[in-house]
């Protein structure tokens, strides 16, 4: 114990001189989790005290939660004093071209109709001078920084920014929100930062293409956007390509400030590894996404979420200010042994606030999937509106949908509106299509593009055709 | 002698254990239209789903050749690229799916598989324009989901549109008359008529003579309690319109 407590000691006091990004190989604390490693992690990326502090604060306050258990995915129980809750990102292994790399994962990156350039980075391939990542990212930042637009990593956003994060880091998702988000705020690695000034229109979508640091900072990541008085922001997470983790559990939280009259528009794909056919393996992806709305703002979460042996995640909007919008769109697929438990919580607090839930869930296999969703009228939303579908597809006999809709309103005058269905793809479907010469597996595709539709068309043009394929990609061989 | 496009030998099938068609033979050859009569229930929807390969009928006994080869076991998009098309008695519906977006992706499914070229965009709406004016199809319907919404005879000229676009060689039409007015008949019956050709045949299913006043048929032939009871010229689709199908029910019992 002590000399863990030693260990913990050391490196906490070792200099971190070239910030986050510089590579130390094998630089990590040993597993478990108490307040030494808290503040070793802390101390490892030069914070400043009121963040340590704060880390504290979730720490302790974790120490008095229980896990919850209300959620229909069951997962075998975590040891969380087994879990590496800090290790700098080790140097992915280069590969001299695209030669060297399975090519079972180049088949897929070709159906996904992925760029060579985003492959190599993919796969690790040494870029040449012109793509080099760097530059790239160089330039995009340059171009961002004219315009007053801040996108860096989190810990950067730190120590550069430190008023804007001390300012914003918990004021959607505070310390004391959830078991798993409060130990995300107690052991978060890294993420991403992005500030978008009054009026300014973001020029460009950003993606995780030009992010920074994502590399082995997946497990607790930190995301924090805020939009100022009339900006508007399109942001991109996550990538059709599958991405494989050793890390099971996987605790982000995101949190958008979106001010008086701002846009966030947030697109997720979500394509971690589920596990094997058996059900063996797989992420745990229990994510805490949550935005605010001030007036006349909008905030609007798009997911495609066909990855993970569980997903549980409920992207939230909490209308605060009169006249500001809220959106939920979201694609859940699950098959072989894969749950998710997803939905949303639309909060509406102040006047003529308005909410659109869309979601489709395509369970195949032994898939089983629940939407649950909140709507939360409080009694000074005067006029406050809500639409929401709930539509499920069923492939197979085997795979379970449920819809668990919750309607709390404190207003008379609000009005909510909730359809939803369930459906299975028919054989005389998948016959006529046959007839008509699509194989069977463009069939299916087809068919569940067709009902995805709603959702599909809100994502970014490039994403929506990647996720597009995505989904016919996840569906081959689960019929028949 | 040439070898026929279409040949059905002593075919038995069945659906859940229960045989439906015992033993049904029909040759058809290219250039040819023939029509299929018959009394509900007596397996002429069953015909033209085996034939283009649904998966829920067995095939105890028999063959079915196209051009000359067995097709019992090949898949079903198989049948279609290799330009076996059937129009449906019930048009499914497919949300979400374009009709354009859908038979583009048709239409070129077919095409690979034959080795040609897959059609640009402005190709296939050039394509589009022309049969769209064949069958006329309000263009409206086009740019729909596929039959999500569309009238019952809407949904059958979008078969006979789907068919002017794939332009197979063995077209099998079920019961598309039915459900038809007379406009939406005639132009139904143009559209088959435009297409006659000398390397396409058509089977056509129907209940009525009605159709084939517009069609003139080859050879017309009745269904009755899974067997093919009777062939004959277009005399004997206007004999069953008068006689009904009772005489023939005797006949083939003491056949």
């Amino acid at each position: 114990m002590t000399e863990t407590n030693e260990t913990v000691q050391a490196l906490a006091e070792q200099e971190y001189k070239h910030g986050w990004s510089s590579e130390v190989e094998s630089d990590q604390l040993p597993p478990g989790l108490n307040e030494d490693i808290v503040r070793a992690i802390s101390a490892k990326k030069n914070e400043p005290q009121w963040l340590t502090d704060w880390r504290l604060r979730a720490y302790r306050h974790w120490l008095t939660m229980p896990e919850p258990d209300w959620q229909k995915p069951k997962y075998p129980k975590i040891d969380y004093q087994n879990i590496i809750y800090y290790s700098a990102p080790k140097k992915k292994p280069t590969v001299e071209s695209l030669d060297e790399v399975d090519p079972e994962l180049l088949e897929t990156f070709e159906k996904l109709g992925i760029s060579l350039d985003e492959q190599k980075r993919l796969t690790g391939v040494a870029v040449d001078a012109v793509f080099d990542s760097v530059s790239v990212k160089t330039t995009f930042r340059e171009e961002l920084s004219k315009q007053g637009i801040v996108f860096c990593s989190f810990s950067e956003a730190v120590h550069d920014h430190p008023e804007l994060v001390k300012k914003y880091l918990g004021s959607v998702v505070p310390y004391t929100d959830n078991y798993f988000a409060t130990l995300n705020s107690a052991v978060f690695s890294d993420g991403s930062f992005c500030y978008i000034p009054p009026g300014v229109r973001c020029p460009m979508e950003l993606s995780t293409y030009f992010r920074i640091n994502t590399a082995g900072t997946g497990q607790f990541e930190r995301t924090l956007l805020i939009a100022d008085e009339g900006a508007y922001v399109s942001y991109l997470e996550g990538c059709t390509a599958p991405q494989r983790d050793e890390n099971q559990l996987h605790a982000a939280v995101v949190e958008l400030v979106a001010l008086k009259g701002a846009h966030i528009k947030y697109s997720t794909v979500q394509n971690w590894y589920p596990g094997d056919k058996n059900g063996k393996g797989g992420v745990f992806n229990f994510v805490t996404k949550r935005g605010t709305a001030h007036e006349n703002a909008k905030v609007s979460w798009t997911q495609v979420e066909t990855g993970s042996a569980i997903t549980w995640k409920y992207p939230s909007c909490v209308l605060k200010g009169d006249n500001s919008v809220g959106e939920f769109y979201s694609v859940a697929l699950t098959r072989d042994h894969q749950m998710a438990d997803t939905g949303t919580k639309m909060i509406h607090i102040g006047k003529n606030t308005k909410s659109t839930i869309i979601s489709k869930g395509i369970s195949a296999g032994q898939g089983d999937q629940t939407y649950r969703g909140l709507v939360k009228i409080l009694p000074k939303a005067h006029g406050a509106r809500n639409y929401s579908v709930c539509d499920s597809l069923l492939i197979g006999g085997k795979c379970g949908a449920h819809t668990v809709p919750y309607i709390e309103s404190a207003n008379k005058s609000a009005v909510i509106e909730h359809e939803a269905s369930t459906s299975k793809i028919s054989d005389d479907q998948i016959f006529f299509l046959r007839q008509r010469g699509l194989s069977e597996e463009d069939a299916v595709s087809m068919i569940v593009n067709g009902f995805c539709k709603d959702v599909l068309s809100e994502l970014p043009m490039e994403f929506a055709v990647e996720a597009q394929k995505l989904l016919g990609l996840k569906l081959e061989g689960a019929v028949g | 002698m040439t070898t026929p496009l279409l040949e059905v030998k002593d075919l038995h099938v069945s659906v859940d254990g229960t045989e439906i068609l015992h033993g049904v033979n029909l040759s058809v050859a290219a250039g040819e239209v023939h029509a299929i009569m018959g009394t509900n229930g007596s397996g002429k929807s069953t015909l033209t789903k085996v034939i283009a390969g649904h998966p829920d009928y067995e095939i105890t006994k028999g063959d079915v050749l196209y051009k000359g080869k067995s097709i019992i076991e090949d898949e079903p998009e198989d049948r279609a690229r290799a330009g076996i098309f059937l129009a449906f008695q019930y048009p499914v519906e497919v949300p979400g799916v374009s009709n354009m977006y859908f038979l583009r992706s048709a239409l070129n499914a077919q095409r690979k598989s034959r080795g040609e070229e897959e059609l640009s965009g402005a190709q296939f709406i050039e394509l589009v324009k022309e049969k769209a004016k064949l069958v006329d199809i309000d263009q409206g319907l086009l740019n729909r989901s596929v039959n999500e919404g569309f009238s019952g005879g809407e949904k059958k000229r979008n078969e006979i549109f789907q068919l002017a676009m794939l332009a197979p060689t063995l077209a099998i039409l079920d019961e598309t008359d039915s459900g038809l007015d007379i406009d939406a008949l005639k132009t139904v019956a143009d559209g088959v008529n435009s297409m006659r050709a000398t390397e396409r045949a058509f089977l056509l299913v129907t209940h009525y003579q009605r159709l084939l006043n517009y069609i003139q048929p080859d050879q017309v032939h009745v269904l009755l309690g899974g067997r093919i009871v009777k062939s004959g010229g277009k005399d004997l689709a206007l004999q069953l319109e008068e006689k009904g199908y009772a005489w023939l029910e005797e006949e083939a019992a003491t056949a």
